[in-house]
């Protein structure tokens, strides 16, 4: 049997969607046993919700104030000291657990395989590199596999678990060394960029910050979350959170709809899992026409109005 | 003195698209440009700006990599870091052994700051950074893309899912550069040839005692799957109609 360690990422209260993808992917691991371990000030709440995800052996969690802000160098030592009896511990590829998952590889004397795109067996996993470019399959070879979950690659475990919650004090020192000052979250009542099943995106033909709010219009609309390319967020027309590509989102959403974006390599590595996309550009030699499944030669700024009134008109 | 280490890794120059070789034993890289990893450069420049300001005394660059990593490390030269370190090796060090790797050259030159990229832009592992500092037992702080310097504690904020977050860590401390932390300058000519003379030592995996063992082993290289080209309409209409069909409006 394999004992599979899920590191479960929240905030607020709520268990992030990037959990339940990562229970799938190692609920993909052959003879599974699934825990997920949540580390918070109060985790009942969040344990709570883990356990309701279908496929769940055990939920359990760690409760400590110093566990009230995820701080890799705080709970690494703490993940690593109940990691004794698994033979998995995995994470999802977010910022969360890209931070603190290679902390937890180092305690436990490991490389981590990063961003798990396939399972190929008990320690056998696929995943991208140069920027999707190509596909390679590892063989993790050490006692204990950590691993990131490239969340894009997996569906989301579904609801129907009834998983036992217990609770655990691991014994472990925590630094002191690495303290929360705030964090700015943007907007939040639109849908999560990661998770969204539409999104749309906007490129450097936007032009500027205000011109970006007219894809902010269309997706409140479509029910969509808004995403960029690099040359966007890097022109200060979007913020950093919506970047998507090879170093921001990676994202899998049903429909992508970019406008005024060309396809950088390192940009169509983010969107390459989306069901279908819609790229609207003006240059027809755009890269990113190679792999819409609908493209449009045409001015966004003359589109994005009409897409809107025929929304309406619908 | 004020040191600070910074990693370079030699890579596939990030315009260079990358052809999986037929065989499936890795990619080819016969003839194909290399340079500095693009993060790398931003953790550098973030270093110079640091010694520039008077924060720092001296920036060290170190690589560890086949003898051909002397050239990007005479690049970081170039852009004005003081001395590099070469770690030779021909074979491929996964992250774990250049952590530990990186963890004897700490030991060894006793910086107050390490920086890294924040991923490199082949393998894509982005865990060198967070290994290093789990080794070390410092304060680490990725996807920086503001770093404030104090007498003994940093100030950083880093780029994360929800949008920026701000940490205080005490020095030392391992930081990962992420794109907006600055723009690398360009290197001028007369700063390649002053380069030429800056100090470059070379040493070897054995010299350091670092633990390189393997545990992740590549079994196969393939090519992605490939999205197949769409259809093209004409008018917002028909995009609208297309979209309609696959029950996306």
């Amino acid at each position: 049997m394999n004992r599979i360690l899920v590191i479960a990422e929240h905030a607020g209260g709520r268990l992030n969607p990037s959990t339940a993808k990562c229970v799938t992917c190692a609920r993909a691991i052959p003879q599974a046993e699934v825990t997920v371990l949540v580390l918070a000030a109060d985790g009942a709440p969040v344990a709570a919700q883990a356990a309701t995800l279908a496929g769940v052996a055990r939920v359990v969690h760690t409760d400590n104030p110093a566990n009230a802000q995820p701080l890799a160098a705080v709970l690494a030592p703490q993940i690593a000291a109940l990691a004794g009896p698994y033979s998995h511990v995995l994470g999802p590829s977010t910022t969360f657990g890209r931070d603190l998952m290679p902390r937890v590889a180092a305690l436990l004397g490991t490389s981590q395989i990063s961003d798990i795109m396939a399972v190929d067996g008990d320690r056998r996993f696929k995943r991208p590199v140069y920027a999707g470019n190509a596909i390679v399959t590892v063989e993790v070879t050490s006692d204990k596999i950590v691993g990131t979950v490239r969340v894009a690659s997996f569906e989301a475990a579904p609801a129907g678990g009834n998983a036992a919650v217990e609770s655990a004090a691991p014994a472990a020192g925590i630094p002191t060394h690495t303290r929360f000052v705030s964090v700015s979250a943007g907007k939040s009542d639109r849908p999560d960029l990661q998770t969204a099943s539409k999104v749309v995106s906007g490129g450097r033909a936007l032009g500027s910050a205000e011109n970006f709010e007219i894809l902010y219009r269309l997706a409140d609309r479509l029910g969509a979350a808004v995403g960029a390319s690099r040359a966007a967020v890097d022109a200060g027309y979007a913020p950093n959170e919506l970047q998507v590509g090879q170093t921001g989102k990676i994202i899998s959403p049903e429909l992508y709809l970019a406008f005024g974006i060309s396809g950088a390599i390192q940009h169509l590595t983010g969107i390459k899992d989306a069901r279908t996309i819609v790229a609207v550009n003006k240059d027809s030699e755009a890269p990113i026409f190679e792999v819409a499944d609908i493209g449009l030669v045409a001015d966004l700024f003359q589109v994005v109005p009409e897409l809107e009134r025929l929304l309406g008109a619908g | 003195m004020k040191k600070i280490l910074v990693g370079v890794k030699r890579v596939v120059d990030y315009n260079v698209r990358v052809r999986v070789k037929p065989d499936g034993t890795g990619v080819a890289l016969d003839g194909v440009k290399m340079s500095v990893n693009p993060f790398d450069e931003i953790a550098l420049e973030e270093a110079l700006r640091i010694r520039e300001r008077g924060q720092a005394n001296e920036v060290v660059v170190a690589s560890i990599g086949p003898a051909d990593s002397q050239q990007q490390l005479r690049t970081a030269l170039a852009m004005g870091a003081d001395r590099a370190l070469h770690v030779q090796t021909d074979s491929t060090i996964e992250p774990l052994g250049v952590a530990r790797a990186f963890l004897k050259l700490v030991e060894r030159e006793n910086p107050f700051l390490v920086i890294f990229g924040k991923q490199a832009i082949d393998d894509d592992n982005g865990q060198t950074g967070q290994l290093l500092a789990s080794l070390w037992d410092r304060p680490q702080v990725t996807f920086a893309s503001r770093l404030e310097l104090g007498e003994a504690t940093a100030r950083v904020t880093r780029e994360v899912d929800a949008g920026l977050e701000t940490l205080d860590v005490d020095l030392p401390a391992v930081i990962t550069a992420d794109l907006r932390l600055n723009e690398p300058r360009y290197v001028k000519l007369p700063d390649i040839m002053k380069a030429k003379k800056k100090p470059l030592e070379t040493l070897s995996l054995a010299d350091l005692g670092a633990d390189t063992r393997e545990h992740l082993r590549i079994v196969r290289v393939g090519p992605p799957s490939q999205r197949t080209k769409g259809v093209m309409v004409k008018t917002t209409e028909e995009l609208v109609e297309a979209l309609k069909k696959k029950g996306l409006f």
